[in-house]
């Protein structure tokens, strides 16, 4: 039993620190340049497949990592200069519109260049296999990958961290976070900043869906999913702040994954058989929700939110 | 932004498409293309849930990303009724539109609170959340929907066939436009259009903002569910696939190339899109890439939506 | 205060790490017109919005009527009789004049529900009569149909006003309605206020010094967040605390 209790937890310390590299860069984009952003489930699905396409032709894992991210940020790069830049003084409607577009443009080029069906990721050979420790008095086994997913989501969150609160261009990103026009009129490149920015965030969801990616299935529209999840962790968070999307993605991986994985055993317990096979999973499954509706409830605007 | 006013052609020109619409089936018919009856009827029910969604955001100028909820909740009302062995729609119809009212009231209560970038996410969870739901359901057919047995009976008349789905569908939008029109001129409709331009001013004037804002969302809400149920009537099946935030995009795609705030931005909306669709899948396979770059299109050069481009500023 | 129509009790209210107004005691007695001045930043406009609802106080209390009215929305506040004009003009600018005032005459509790989903509201006359008659009043008669948003400037802040009166307030909140207008409008808005004064009550911000010393009762000073001096305009004139504060300002 504690060894699942302590599975599943590892799993939503993982799960949590990806959605983190997600949730980090849409909420900068939505605190930084007020820019709803639908299609960054679609730059997290773009990223895992650049990633997957590089790590077959390179037949190396951290290869095709290294490429993918990189394309990545390429491809971000593009898409700030030609469309983004055009969107960030619209109403939230116009960027709704137009990055919806975009992720129907996403899905159906990844579907005509790879095909619908997912494609093959393989975690690198060394990491292939689990890693065992003791606790407890007993031993504990646990996949050497997600080891070292967790240790790159702490290390990202370390480096962000160190970015955001302690160097000038942090300074400059907390800034505009809280008052653009005054991080404008005090001569600070905003247009360079908030380039850098996208590019960062898409780099960020690249490399998520890298790691991600020998994991879940990497195909087309798996970031329709992840990206409702980014949305609630920035709601619970905050919108604009970096705390706030930690705390948020650490509470959404590990209620997400400990609830599905203890509550329909724990209803069982306390429950009869049919009502706890159908509650369960449903219950599992939006308990997210209802956790962000709570929070909402006494906090509505999040945990953490950049702007008073 | 002026208050909404109807043209002066407008009732002419509605009469004709009326009329129009009326003859189509039967003129369908003659030239043996009964198979575009159904679409038509699907354009129809789609009108009516982008409509539904033209008074939430068009008039009452809030972002919900959301709405297919209501849309979907409609069908599987309306699957569950089946299902129970109520076939009657005369009650199975305004059951759905209860139901989803309701739950559209629910999440209005929370989501309202909030400011318009946390309303967006916010509407898109909850759907999302109703999504989950209906999708572990398994009672209800979990992922693969629940499927009714047949059409439904209107006040005894069958459903089934072409024709009389298709007028059921008809009369609904018909007398929802004719409601839309004159809640829009009404009390409700310039309370809700002034609210949309300045929500300070209009609480600084003593209107319980929020009070209005509640009500058209719930009332958007119930006419999705009933868009759905009479869709679960077309299919054949309450798909949580409606539930999805996708379909949430495509209604909301829907208002807004029809041009929001116009009265008929939902109907136009809906006839483009789906004509789109049905146009653009015959010559390619990847429809959706034109599709996106259109709407891109349209975003970046005629930013009040089709409608705007004809120059109709007063519906 | 006894016979106080408006009574502010130790409002506190921080911003960060500011302190934007500390234990502010204030009252205003019905019938009178009530200036508060104070320099920039003193955080008149801040106070106002506190007293109309537009935020909460960390302590204190507003009282209105004989009721407590701290814990009440903006929106309830106005239903029970206070109305304000705001310091830039915040009218509805696409809009023709008659339509700026007819909400609010909609708005008013006494014209009937605005939950109405039939009646075309064009058909309303009673409501767009009485909105003109507001107008007039203002003198605005001749600008009926004009777009609020091309009215010139002193013709907007006199729209503002029409429209806080159509509330048909017990206390209205001018918040520097005089705002960059010219010697003309100017005056023009300083009669309108005194022809006003005689039947509600009036609570007035201004930096326009001639126009407070014309039209104030009494005269309240707040600098940095707290309230130094209240009293008629003489002795806020002779007071020492106030030249001192204004020192290099307008005094």
């Amino acid at each position: 039993m504690t060894q699942l209790i302590l599975e599943q937890a590892l799993n939503g310390l993982q799960f949590g620190l990806m959605l983190f590299l997600l949730a980090a860069g849409l909420t900068l984009v939505f605190g930084i340049m007020d820019c709803i952003n639908l299609a960054h489930g679609s730059l997290y699905m773009v990223g895992a497949y650049f990633v997957a396409a590089a790590a077959q032709a390179a037949d190396s894992f951290w290869i095709g990592l290294a490429v993918g991210v990189a394309g990545a940020a390429v491809l971000g790069l593009l898409l700030e200069v030609s469309l983004f830049r055009r969107l960030y003084r619209r109403d939230h409607l116009s960027q709704v519109l137009a990055t919806f577009a975009l992720i129907l443009i996403a899905n159906e080029a990844v579907r005509a260049i790879w095909g619908p069906a997912a494609i093959m990721l393989n975690p690198p050979e060394a990491l292939a296999g689990p890693v065992a420790f003791p606790l407890f008095g007993e031993e504990f086994f646990y996949p050497a990958y997600r080891l070292v997913i967790i240790a790159v989501g702490l290390a990202v969150a370390t480096l962000l961290y160190l970015l955001v609160a302690k160097s000038r261009v942090g300074m400059w990103v907390r800034a505009g976070a809280t008052n653009r026009e005054m991080t404008e009129a005090l001569g600070v490149n905003v247009r360079a900043l908030f380039t850098a920015v996208f590019v960062f965030g898409a780099a960020l969801c690249a490399l998520a869906g890298g790691l991600l990616g020998p994991l879940l299935a990497v195909q087309v529209g798996m970031g329709e999913s992840v990206l409702i999840l980014a949305f609630v962790v920035i709601i619970i968070g905050g919108i604009g702040s970096i705390r706030g999307a930690l705390v948020g993605s650490l509470i959404v991986g590990t209620v997400d994954t400990l609830g599905r994985a203890l509550l329909p055993t724990l209803l069982r317990a306390t429950l009869p058989a049919d009502a706890a096979a159908t509650l369960g999973p449903a219950l599992a499954s939006i308990l997210i929700y209802l956790l962000m509706a709570g929070i909402l409830f006494f906090k509505p605007q999040g945990l953490f939110p950049a702007r008073a | 932004m002026a208050f909404y006013r109807p043209a002066r052609w407008q009732r002419p020109l509605a009469l004709g498409l009326f009329a129009a619409l009326v003859a189509l089936p039967f003129v369908l018919e003659a030239f043996d293309q009964s198979f575009y009856i159904g679409f038509a009827t699907r354009l129809l029910i789609f009108a009516l849930a982008a409509s539904s969604l033209n008074l939430v955001l068009g008039f009452g100028g809030m972002v919900s990303l959301g709405h297919a909820a209501f849309f979907g909740i409609g069908a599987y009302v309306a699957a569950i009724c089946q299902q129970a062995g109520i076939n009657e729609a005369l009650f199975a119809f305004p059951a759905a539109m209860a139901v989803a009212g309701l739950f559209a009231l629910a999440v209005g209560a929370v989501s309202l609170r909030t400011r318009s970038v946390y309303f967006i996410m916010i509407t898109l969870a909850f759907a999302q959340m109703v999504y989950y739901l209906f999708i572990s359901a398994r009672a209800w057919g979990g992922d693969d929907g629940l499927p009714l047995a047949g059409r439904m009976t209107l006040a005894g008349f069958s459903l089934a066939g072409d024709r009389p789905l298709f007028f059921a569908s008809l009369t609904a939008l018909t007398v929802a436009m004719l409601l839309f029109g004159r809640l829009a001129q009404a009390r409700f409709g310039r309370t809700l259009q002034a609210i949309r331009e300045n929500e300070t001013r209009m609480e600084a004037l003593g209107y319980p903002v929020f009070r209005y804002r509640l009500v058209a969302f719930a009332l958007g809400g119930a006419v999705a569910g009933l868009a759905g149920a009479l869709l679960a009537n077309l299919t054949g099946l309450a798909s949580p696939n409606l539930l999805q935030w996708m379909q949430s995009g495509t209604l909301l795609v829907m208002v807004i190339i029809g041009g929001v705030g116009s009265l008929w931005g939902g109907v136009v909306g809906a006839a483009v899109l789906l004509g789109l669709e049905e146009a653009l899948a015959g010559l390619t396979e990847h429809w959706h890439i034109v599709l996106g770059l259109l709407l891109l299109g349209v975003v970046l050069f005629a930013p009040r939506g089709v409608a705007s481009l004809f120059g109709r500023r007063d519906g | 205060m006894a016979d106080a129509l408006l009574d502010v009790r130790g409002l506190s209210r921080r911003f960060a790490a500011v302190d934007a107004l500390k234990a502010v005691d204030f009252s205003v007695v019905a019938g009178e017109v009530h200036a508060l001045i104070g320099p920039n930043g003193a955080g008149k406009t801040t106070f106002i919005h506190h007293v109309s609802g537009a935020l909460r106080p960390e302590s204190g209390s507003v009282h209105f009527a004989g009721q407590d009215v701290t814990g009440l929305s903006m929106h309830e506040r106005v239903r029970a009789g206070m109305a304000r004009s705001y310091q830039i003009t915040n009218v509805f600018p696409s809009l023709c004049a008659r339509d700026n005032v007819a909400l609010a005459v909609q708005g008013r509790a006494d014209t009937g529900s605005s939950f109405r989903f039939w009646r075309p509201v064009a058909a309303e006359t009673a409501l767009f009569a009485e909105a003109e008659s507001w107008l007039a009043q203002v003198g605005l008669a001749d600008k009926a149909d004009a777009v609020a948003g091309s009215l010139s400037h002193g013709e907007q802040r006199a729209l503002e006003l029409a429209m806080a009166l159509a509330t048909k307030p017990q206390l209205l909140l001018l918040d520097e309605p005089m705002a960059g207008t010219g010697p003309e409008e100017s005056a023009r808005m300083v009669e309108l206020i005194e022809n006003l004064a005689r039947h509600v009550t009036i609570l007035l911000v201004e930096h326009d010094m001639e126009a407070v010393f014309r039209l104030a009762d009494r005269i309240s000073v707040l600098v940095n967040g707290r309230m130094i001096c209240t009293g008629t305009p003489d002795e806020v004139r002779s007071d020492p605390g106030v030249r001192r504060a204004y020192l290099g300002d307008h005094l």
